[in-house]
């Protein structure tokens, strides 16, 4: 028998959108992220285990899972931070259908980012001198705060809106179509905002926070919906939308 | 329904629940000023009864709970409920003619007590 102090009990989610948990023991080491237990028991314990992760960094945003029943990047997220007792419970990302065990398709979360207009629509073409942007201007101040976005889908699986309206664009795409209404080099902002507006965009977020209190990278969603609320009122009434 | 029009609704709200904020306040207010020392229908109309403030006050009440209230159920039942998109517009908007009606049917009567 491992003693307690030295073996962490993890359960992890196996299965499809029907599954169990099966738990497998783990030996607890110092520095030890959430990411390197799954790797543990993929490596060791079970190689059949499908999960996803690329950088380990931080940046690729591949890794995000239910930890304990809170959405969080596994790779940045020390296990002393999230299980005192010694107890993991590795889930999939809420709100995305799971394709096996810690794989979830995040092709609909990709595409609403897609339906939310979140490409940037240059208005000059290559020959044309580079954009000078003020970097102290509000509309740039605005975009820097919301562009760091690695689309993890922590905020997506952590939106209680998302699950209760499965069209509702939810807080990544809109805050990616937030960063483009305030890049002065876009010019796709009337579709824009005519494609976030309504019932499955802006204004069905009721401002909960769950979003800006679990993105890893303390984004605010929320701040950005609030955003296109406005100006999504502002192009009604002035006939733009 | 268009975005354009969603985007309206959600602006009613907002707004009628502006008014809301300030006009519970002073309806709360008036409450607490009323019960002090009893509370008898006769003071009651005669506080209200003919005077044309407290009629435009309760006007004013009545049509932002009328535009308010059902906005809110609309997404209640929208997100809580699988019933149609079309059939929760048509419910809501017939709550709005029923709150406004009933309510100002109320206020006028109280306004007009006793024959004026
Ligand atoms: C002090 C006055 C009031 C204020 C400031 C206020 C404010 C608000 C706000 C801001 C919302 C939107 C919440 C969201 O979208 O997440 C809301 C929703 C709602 N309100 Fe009010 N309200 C007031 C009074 C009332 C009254 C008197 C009623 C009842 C007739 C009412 C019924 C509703 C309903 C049913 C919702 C829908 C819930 C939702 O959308 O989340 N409110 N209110
Ligand atoms: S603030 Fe809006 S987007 Fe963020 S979790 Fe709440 S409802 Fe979802
Ligand atoms: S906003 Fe934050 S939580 Fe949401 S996808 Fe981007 S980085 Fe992840
Ligand atoms: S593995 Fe890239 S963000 Fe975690």
């Amino acid at each position: 028998m491992a003693d307690m102090a030295s073996m962490l009990d993890v359960s992890v989610w196996r299965g499809a959108d029907e599954g169990r948990f099966v738990s497998y023991p783990v030996p607890r080491r110092e520095n030890q992220t959430v990411l390197d237990v799954v790797t543990y028991v993929q490596r060791r314990l079970d190689a059949t285990l499908a999960y996803r992760f690329s950088c380990r960094v931080g940046m690729c945003g591949s890794c995000a899972m239910t930890v304990n029943g809170v959405a969080r990047w596994t790779c940045r997220t020390h296990v002393g931070r999230v299980a005192k007792d010694g107890r993991l419970r590795i889930a999939p990302l809420r709100n995305m259908p799971v394709i096996k065990d810690l794989s979830v398709d995040m092709a609909g979360f990709f595409a609403k980012a897609a339906r939310a207009k979140g490409a940037f629509r240059p208005t000059a073409d290559r020959t044309a001198d580079f954009a000078v942007i003020a970097p102290d201007s509000p509309r740039r101040r605005r975009a820097d705060a919301a562009i760091e976005c690695i689309g993890c889908g922590v905020c997506y699986a952590s939106c209680d809106v998302v699950t209760w309206n499965p069209d509702y664009l939810g807080p990544a795409a809109l805050n990616r179509a937030w960063t483009l209404v305030n890049d002065e080099r876009d010019g796709g902002n009337r579709e824009r905002l005519a494609a976030v507006a309504g019932d499955a965009g802006c204004h069905a977020c009721h401002s909960h926070q769950s979003c800006m209190e679990r993105c890893p990278k303390h984004l605010n969603p929320t701040e950005s919906i609030a955003g296109l609320k406005r100006a999504t009122v502002l192009a009604a009434l002035t006939g733009k939308l | 329904m268009s975005a354009r029009a969603e985007t309206l609704l959600w602006l009613a709200q907002r707004i009628s629940a502006m008014v809301l904020a300030v006009v519970v306040a002073v309806h709360i207010g008036t409450i607490i000023y009323a019960v002090q020392g009893g509370l008898s229908a006769q003071e009651i109309i005669g506080r209200v009864q003919g005077n044309t403030g407290w009629l435009a006050f309760y006007g004013v009440f009545v049509a932002a709970v009328a535009v308010h209230g059902p906005i809110g159920l609309r997404t209640i039942l929208r997100e809580m409920t699988p019933v149609p998109a079309r059939l929760i517009d048509v419910a809501a908007a017939a709550f709005a003619v029923l709150l406004a009606w009933t309510g100002w049917q109320a206020a006028y009567g109280l306004y007009g007590f006793g024959g004026a």
